[in-house]
């Protein structure tokens, strides 16, 4: 499968040795000579010392999605060697450090080496240790650049622009490239048979990671709090919120800001911060993974009793537990869909790609106010840090966001007695009232048995009241939230059914599939509560698949408990190792299925 | 125990405040509290202390956890948005309502369950941020709601109803908040309404977080003779350091400003406390002494009551935050949106 722009190329690292700067030159450098790329930052859950990975895709046909192959490996790390050898696809090539003599683990029989002396140049060449460590990095890329026949234009403009304010950093890292390059180009046949040629298929586009995306969508949807505890693979997500206001919404005289971001002693405070900022009035969020969510439960269900607006950024990491907190998963679905305890249900989107994490921050927004209720946005790993090529951002100033039934001053005035959760327009959804506007608008938000007043109570028939409204709202939402994507075929065979970071890895695995002579259909969820449409689609094929990221089947036990569809109907596809998902999985699970073992 | 609305009976004779309201107008429902219970008296001197400083009873947030004290949120200002939300929980829902919108009073009224067991982090932190609030802890040293277990108020030795005596340490919220870093802190009784009204209008025109730790005896679980949260144990052991006179804006200052036994501070908006001090060389701005004299009246077995310390010059959430002066639940969209063409040359940045 590998050539001319369609291959992938890993880097073996220790984290903490400067290795991602030099990651991210190869990556933005391919990306621009119009060639599409990915990156896939596979990194230990630690700070310094251990094992970390980098791995680079390129794809002339524009897929996404991790590779299923290593065509060439760059070995810095004597601990994985035995791994990284094995990782390669035969045929392929593996460059190592030669200052050292070969390490007999590093040959296999097919995968071609190519010995640099990486840390030998670098000692020639720099004096301070902290330059000989971190320029190793860049003296790989140098010798990558060759290999693959990297624009080197390309690649000094870029540390142009990066050291533009710091020439000493400039020559050290421009040395650096050229003696990579040099060594390659000097001592070994360059390029690869297969290598990079220019294109013209990136200039629509850009590369970011979701987390960067949320947090502009929720810049842009007009969000002013922000609570937080930190947790990968959530951070960045406020952080870039943050860098962002920095930006946008500081008003550069005063230096004083049009947002307030609180970094909170734990999730629960979080939580409940973002929720008093929404009862307040204010578009408000909190981001986390998978543990914070657990803390969360308790606010999460006094908010959808009470009808307060706040949006749950969940960046799903491995579980159970603290589980793998820098590997990739799906494995929250149920907990979100109904988090706390007592009948609870919740909106949930589930955004594909770090595109679809920006446009879907003011869907969020929009539907937590509209609602009146917690919104999440289960993005995950892979999809929250990791670089994705996506078409570039556009914003529609036409813009305006919806916030839901919420009555003025103007309105409350002829208020005589304001009743919190009257359904009064039928649609299941009452008026709500802010702090601070009018007097007559004031009533007491308790998490307590509440009826349509507001007023306490432990009647059966005014409790079953309110929670019947608030059911009969759940399915209005079920038509206003996000619809599924569908991907149809002439004559399909199969139905494939899937949601969020999986979403590049069934796109290719549909083409292979095609190849194959399998005619899928493909659903993409993307968001909870379904509509009929999705019952439909599960109806509309013999063969359903579907697949996910979590050991327990957990898109599949939703479709089931809310569509009714017979779970054993659907066939599970499961990768819940956490690694991002690749179409080969896709494919031979469909395959090793329809294909009766013989 | 549903709260009983009362039926509106109007009193033409009833004194007006400067913005037109009687105090009726700052009641709300009926308590359904046990007669007598502290908790009571505190709503009422609530009620009083609002109504003096003449605050607009819309532009109040009265926010609050759980527990029989959580419960008074709903007993005063009836025209104020309450937030009765989840058991200790209530110091992060008013930061984030804080937060959003700091154009509002916000009363908070916890236990000492609420705020010492469960909710003892969310206290600290609210403290450390520096919350604009006041924050009234109603301490019975016990659990009302849940029937009279012991809370981490209760003092050691002292008994519970059945007889059991308390063996832990009980936790002072107020050195605590002064190892914290509060900028106003004071301690009172439910049932001494002269010391209490003045305390309570202070706090709430501190501009930071306002401390109140109210000794509030449950009459139901812990009002017996071996308890030290019952009335007659407080009225005896009650040491008042100074007599807090709280002086708003608006209205003159009448006492002259020389008496040598009048210690003045100003507040952030003109108004003014007047400390007249009964306790020897007492300085209600110096973190230290403030400590060392609630720690020697604990070691006396007495109960050191009045506004205890204070400090005006703090900065607040929003000043640490450096968040414009317009609530920011007022700002537009527009305002908030940077628009295509800033999106635009962003995007530049990510190729
Ligand atoms: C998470 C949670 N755990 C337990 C409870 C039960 N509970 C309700 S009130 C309360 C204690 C209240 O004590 P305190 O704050 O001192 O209030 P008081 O009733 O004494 O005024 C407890 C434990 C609860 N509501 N929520
Ligand atoms: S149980 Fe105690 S705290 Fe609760 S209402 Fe009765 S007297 Fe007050
Ligand atoms: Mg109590």
């Amino acid at each position: 499968m590998s050539g001319v722009n369609d291959f992938a190329f890993k880097m073996a690292t220790v984290n903490g040795t400067g290795s991602a700067s030099a990651n991210s030159l190869l990556m933005q450098a391919i990306f621009r000579m119009g060639i599409p790329v990915t990156g896939k930052n596979l990194f230990p859950s630690n700070i310094q010392g251990l094992p970390t990975f980098y791995e680079i895709r390129v794809s002339k046909d524009g897929y996404t999605a991790r590779p299923s192959e290593i065509d060439l490996v760059v070995t810095l790390n004597p601990s994985t060697y035995a791994k990284d050898v094995a990782s390669v696809t035969p045929g392929g090539y593996l460059l190592y450090d030669s200052s050292w003599p070969l390490e007999p683990e590093l040959v296999r029989e097919g995968v071609t080496i190519r010995g640099i002396p990486f840390g030998k140049m670098c000692v020639d060449n720099f004096v301070r240790d902290r330059d000989r460590t971190l320029l190793r990095n860049i003296v790989y890329a140098g010798a990558l650049a060759a290999f693959l026949k990297i624009d080197m234009d390309i690649v000094s403009q870029m540390l142009v622009e990066k050291f533009s304010k710091k020439k000493a950093l400039f020559d050290a890292n421009n040395t650096a490239i050229k003696l990579g390059y040099d060594y390659a180009s000097n001592n070994y046949q360059c390029p690869l048979p297969f290598h990079l040629e220019q294109m013209d298929e990136t200039k629509d586009s850009i590369i970011i990671d979701g987390n960067t995306s949320a947090a502009l969508g929720a810049v842009y949807a007009g969000a002013t709090v922000g609570a937080w505890y930190p947790i990968t693979p959530s951070t960045s997500l406020m952080e870039a919120f943050t860098m962002f206001c920095r930006k946008f919404r500081t008003d550069p005289e005063t230096g004083l800001g049009k947002y307030c971001i609180l970094q909170a002693e734990d999730e629960l405070s979080a939580a409940g911060i973002a929720i008093g900022a929404g009862w307040a009035g204010a578009r408000a969020f909190t981001n986390t993974s998978g543990p914070g969510i657990s803390l969360m439960q308790e606010f999460i269900g006094l908010a959808y009793y009470t009808e307060i607006p706040a949006v749950f950024y969940d960046i799903q990491r491995t579980g159970p537990s603290t589980g793998m907190p820098t590997r990739t998963q799906q494995a929250d679905l149920l907990s979100l869909a109904y988090a706390s305890h007592g009948d609870t249900k919740h909106i949930v989107l589930f955004p594909c790609s770090p595109e679809e994490c920006f446009y879907m921050s003011p869907m969020a927004f929009d539907l937590a106010d509209r609602f009146q209720t917690p919104v999440f946005v289960a993005s995950d790993l892979d999809i929250g840090m990791n670089d994705w090529m996506c078409r570039r951002l556009t914003w529609d100033d036409a813009y305006v966001p919806d916030r839901g039934k919420c009555l003025t001053a103007a309105d409350l005035e002829s208020v005589k007695k304001f009743s919190r959760y009257l359904d009064a327009e039928g649609d299941g959804i009452a008026a709500r009232s802010l702090p601070g506007v009018h007097g007559n608008g004031a009533y007491f938000v308790r998490g307590s048995g509440h009826d349509k007043h507001g007023m306490y109570t432990e009647d059966s028939d005014s409790y079953q009241e309110v929670v019947d409204r608030l059911a009969r709202k759940f399915k209005l939402a079920a038509t206003k939230v996000p619809a599924p994507e569908f991907h149809r075929v002439a004559n399909a065979d199969v139905g494939i059914v899937s949601l969020g970071g999986c979403h590049a890895a069934i796109l290719e695995a549909l083409d292979k599939m095609k190849a194959l002579g399998i005619n899928a259909d493909y659903m993409r969820i993307r968001a909870f509560p379904f509509d009929t449409p999705v019952r439909e689609f599960l109806d509309a094929h013999q063969t359903i698949f579907v697949v996910e990221q979590n050991r327990d089947a957990q898109l599949r036990s939703l479709l089931a408990i809310e569509t009714g569809k017979p779970r054993d109907d659907m066939i599970s596809v499961l990768d819940y190792g956490g690694m991002p998902l690749t179409a080969r999985v896709v494919v031979s699970a469909v395959t090793a299925t329809l294909t009766p073992a013989g | 125990m549903t709260s009983i609305a009362k039926p509106p009976v109007r009193h033409p004779g009833l004194r007006k405040n400067a913005i037109g309201f009687t105090q009726r107008d700052y009641e709300g429902a009926m308590s359904t509290l046990c007669a007598g219970c502290g908790h009571d008296s505190v709503t009422a001197a609530l009620v009083q202390a609002c109504w003096e400083l003449d605050l607009p009873p819309h532009r109040a947030a009265k926010m609050s956890g759980i527990g029989c004290s959580s419960k008074t949120t709903a007993y005063f200002m009836k025209q104020s948005h309450g937030f009765n939300s989840v058991h200790g929980r209530m110091p992060s829902v008013t930061s984030g309502a804080n937060a959003a919108n700091r154009g509002l009073t916000y009363i908070g009224i916890s236990g000492d369950g609420d705020s010492l067991s469960i909710g003892l982090g969310q206290l600290c932190h609210a403290i450390r941020r520096n919350v604009r609030m006041l924050y009234v802890i109603d301490n019975n040293g016990v659990y009302g709601l849940t029937k009279g277990q012991f809370s981490a108020s209760a003092d050691i030795g002292s008994t519970s109803k059945k007889g059991e005596a308390n063996v832990q340490p009980p936790i002072d919220p107020v050195l605590l908040a002064l190892t914290l870093g509060v900028t106003f802190v004071a301690r009172s009784f439910s049932g001494d309404k002269a010391q209490l009204i003045p305390i309570l209008k202070a706090g709430l025109s501190h501009n930071g977080l306002a401390l109140v730790d109210i000794i509030s005896p449950c009459v139901t679980f812990n009002d017996h003779d071996g308890s030290t949260k019952s009335y007659k144990f407080t009225r005896e052991h009650d040491v008042e350091i100074s007599t807090a006179d709280f002086v708003p804006l608006r209205h003159e200052i009448r006492a002259p400003e020389t008496d040598s036994a009048v210690n003045v501070v100003t507040m952030h908006d003109g108004s003014v406390v007047r400390f007249r001090k009964t306790h020897e060389g007492y300085n209600p701005t110096d973190r230290e002494s403030a400590y060392a004299h609630v720690r020697a009246c604990q070691q006396r077995h007495e109960v050191a009551t009045g506004l205890l310390f204070i400090d005006e010059s703090g900065s607040d959430m929003h000043a640490v935050s450096r968040t414009v002066p317009t609530p920011l639940v007022d700002l537009t969209h527009h305002e908030l949106c940077p628009g295509n063409a800033a999106l635009q040359s962003l995007m530049e940045k990510y190729r």
